[in-house]
């Protein structure tokens, strides 16, 4: 037997002595006993009350975690949608009567291309849009190869061909309006569409 | 008013709608001025439209009478060649005693300052019958430059009256086909781009296409039962070929483009420009939409084409130059020879009817888009409109007399039409909405 084999065998023998010893000695020196007992009791109530702020601080430390978890999840979620927002929300841009992709269209372009090596699901349509100047039937052409041009950047970045498809407004749905040059500008573009 | 001026009796036994030419004096064409598409200036005719003239009490006629005269007034002005005279608008404007040469006071009508008299009078023959007998008189040679005699139920005076006003156009711009003529445009009226149709006048509206997407450029077969024309019905811009009674037709859709569709002159084929190949060229296609063959070859925009009225030449816009301009093929050799060097956008091209003008959209800076009009024999441009913000998709009426077109002076875009001088320039009809792309109907010929 160890040592402390030793030491529990004798408090399973003291414990009942001290009771006994107690209940015997109630008339002669119960105040020590009291005493004794009250701060054992105390003692007990002290270590009861640490364990648990200890599970308490424990269970915060999770409650933390896991907040942190979700906010990162959350962030991580938002960022994610802003970059699929971006994607659908900013347009390539181009010159009068023209398809030809300028360094501002390469450069949103190459965001798209990336967003798209991210999301290897998604397919993809292509939109080419014209102002309203010039003649309708003309624009319509002029968006088809504006969205062609597009989409070949995208095939030379990479990007498999079969995710893409195109198709041509022409000048049916500008996006604003007005009869300016920075309407014109605005309604010049191709747009992105998820499939 | 109502004269008895029939002294002969009216023995004609007529099925409905034929008429005959009364026996005028041949030389009498000579002396009409024939109106020339190519001068350079349009002097308007005054023509004098008095009040019909009645046969009897036949108070059943009144009613088509006075309706037929404003219609007839309404059409011979409509036409642009005209300055009209008319009962219908001149109150206390001089009479008819008769509607023959010989009941008629020529000095009274000269003085009233006119060089033309239409005379008119009306019927009801004996099994109820309305019949019409109607002359065009030169005023200052005081001789008859035709005459005409219609019979049919009263309830189609209206068609009556518009045969006498087709005959009158014809007389001096030596073509028909206008007031028979209709044509097809695009409105958003409903909110969405649907096909319409109308009469010349711009009456009669009636819309083709309920398809609640984007319908665009409508098209008329040369026999006048078919359009063509493209909608995103389907998601893609496809061409649909709709026979106009019962709605039968054919689709095409190929991936890419399938737009721009123009019939070939006689005959159950069109082209049109698709993109399915990568790049927009024009195709030749069968009425049911199959393709027969290619007829660009371009690695550059080809689109909107538009044949001579022989079919032997096809118009188109092309941006091979690097900006877009007409160019013109020779269906039979293959030659493609570039028709535009003014500027750097130019399109839109339409045939004349008698295949000597093109009527086409130029974009000049400073000047925003106008409609043009090149003679082919020499080249000559002429601006159409000017000062009136966009104009575009000029179309020729069947007789080559007047262009309908498109423009934005009044803010929106809607439809108007002018002579093919330019001048009478005038909103053609009145509906909600925007309104774009009218294409006029072509006198109708049957297929081969």
């Amino acid at each position: 037997m160890s040592v402390k084999s030793w030491v529990r065998f004798g408090l399973v023998l003291a414990v009942p002595c001290v009771m006994v010893l107690a209940s015997c000695a109630g008339k002669t020196g119960g105040t020590d006993l009291a005493e004794q007992e009250m701060a054992e009791q105390l003692r007990q109530e002290e270590e009861a009350a640490r364990l648990a702020a200890e599970e308490e601080a424990r269970k915060a430390e999770e409650a933390r975690i896991a907040a942190e978890r979700l906010e990162r999840e959350k962030a991580e979620a938002r960022k994610k949608a802003e970059a699929k927002a971006a994607f659908l929300e900013q347009h390539v841009h181009f010159e009068f009567d023209s398809f030809a992709l300028t360094s501002e269209a390469m450069k949103v372009l190459d965001a798209k291309v990336a967003w798209l090596r991210n999301n290897p699901e998604v397919k993809i349509i292509v939109e080419g849009h014209c102002d309203e100047r010039g003649t309708r039937e003309y624009n319509l052409a002029l968006g088809d190869r504006r969205a062609r041009s597009v989409k070949q950047y995208l095939v030379d970045s990479g990007i498999a061909d079969a995710r893409i498809a195109t198709i041509s407004y022409g000048e049916e749905r500008p996006l604003d309006p007005a009869q300016n040059e920075a309407a014109w500008a605005k309604n010049r573009r191709a747009q992105f569409v998820i499939r | 008013m109502k004269k008895k001026i029939w002294s002969y009796a009216t023995v004609f036994v007529m099925i409905f709608g034929l008429l005959i030419v009364f026996p005028g004096p041949s030389s009498s064409m000579d002396e009409v001025p024939i109106i020339d598409i190519h001068a350079p200036f349009l002097r308007k005719i005054p023509i004098a439209i008095p009040a019909f003239v009645l046969a009897g009490e036949q108070e059943a006629l009144l009613d088509a009478g006075e309706k037929g005269l404003e219609y007839f007034a309404g059409a011979v002005d409509f036409s642009g060649y005209f300055m009209v005279q008319s009962a219908h608008d001149t109150p206390g404007f001089p009479g008819l005693d008769g509607i023959v040469a010989s009941k008629i006071d020529f000095s009274l009508w000269k003085k009233q300052g006119v060089e033309l008299l239409a005379s008119i009078g009306l019927v009801l023959a004996g099994d109820g019958q309305l019949e019409m007998e109607c002359r065009l008189f030169d005023v200052v040679q005081e001789s008859l430059v035709v005459g005409k005699r219609y019979r049919g139920p009263v309830s189609d005076y209206r068609r009556m009256f518009r045969l006498f006003a087709s005959e009158v156009l014809f007389q001096v711009t030596g073509r028909q086909g206008l007031y028979e003529s209709r044509l097809a445009f695009v409105s958003d009226t409903t909110g969405h781009k649907e096909i319409y149709i109308c009469d010349y006048d711009g009456t009669g509206v009636r819309q083709i296409t309920k398809d609640q997407s984007i319908a665009l450029s409508p098209a008329w077969s040369s026999d006048g039962n078919w359009l063509a024309y493209t909608s995103y019905r389907e998601g893609n811009p496809d061409l649909f070929i709709r026979h106009l009674d019962g709605g039968r037709g054919f689709h095409v859709s190929k991936p890419g483009l399938n737009v721009t569709p123009a019939w070939v002159p006689g005959a159950f084929q069109l082209a049109a420009t698709l993109s399915f190949e990568g790049h927009q060229n024009i195709y030749l296609l069968t009425g049911q939409g199959k393709v027969i063959k290619k007829l660009t070859h371009s690695w550059d925009i080809d689109v909107s084409p538009a044949f001579s009225p022989d079919g032997k030449q096809m118009a188109f816009v092309s941006r091979r130059s690097g900006s877009p301009q007409i160019y013109v093929k020779d269906m039979e050799s293959g030659r493609v020879q570039r028709l535009t060097y003014e500027g750097n956008y130019n399109t839109s091209p339409a045939f004349s009817p008698d295949g000597r003008h093109l009527a086409f959209v130029g974009m000049r800076r400073g000047e925003g888009i106008n409609i043009y009009r090149m003679d082919l024999d020499g080249q000559r441009v002429v601006q159409l409109t000017q000062n009136s913000r966009d104009n575009e998709d000029p179309t020729w009426s069947p007789d080559g007399s007047l262009i309908a077109f498109t423009s934005s002076r009044e803010g929106v875009f809607n439809l108007y039409v002018m002579t093919a001088y330019g001048t009478d320039q005038r909103r053609l009809l009145s509906m909600p909405g925007g309104q774009t792309t009218p294409r006029w109907s072509l006198k109708p010929v049957r297929f081969e």
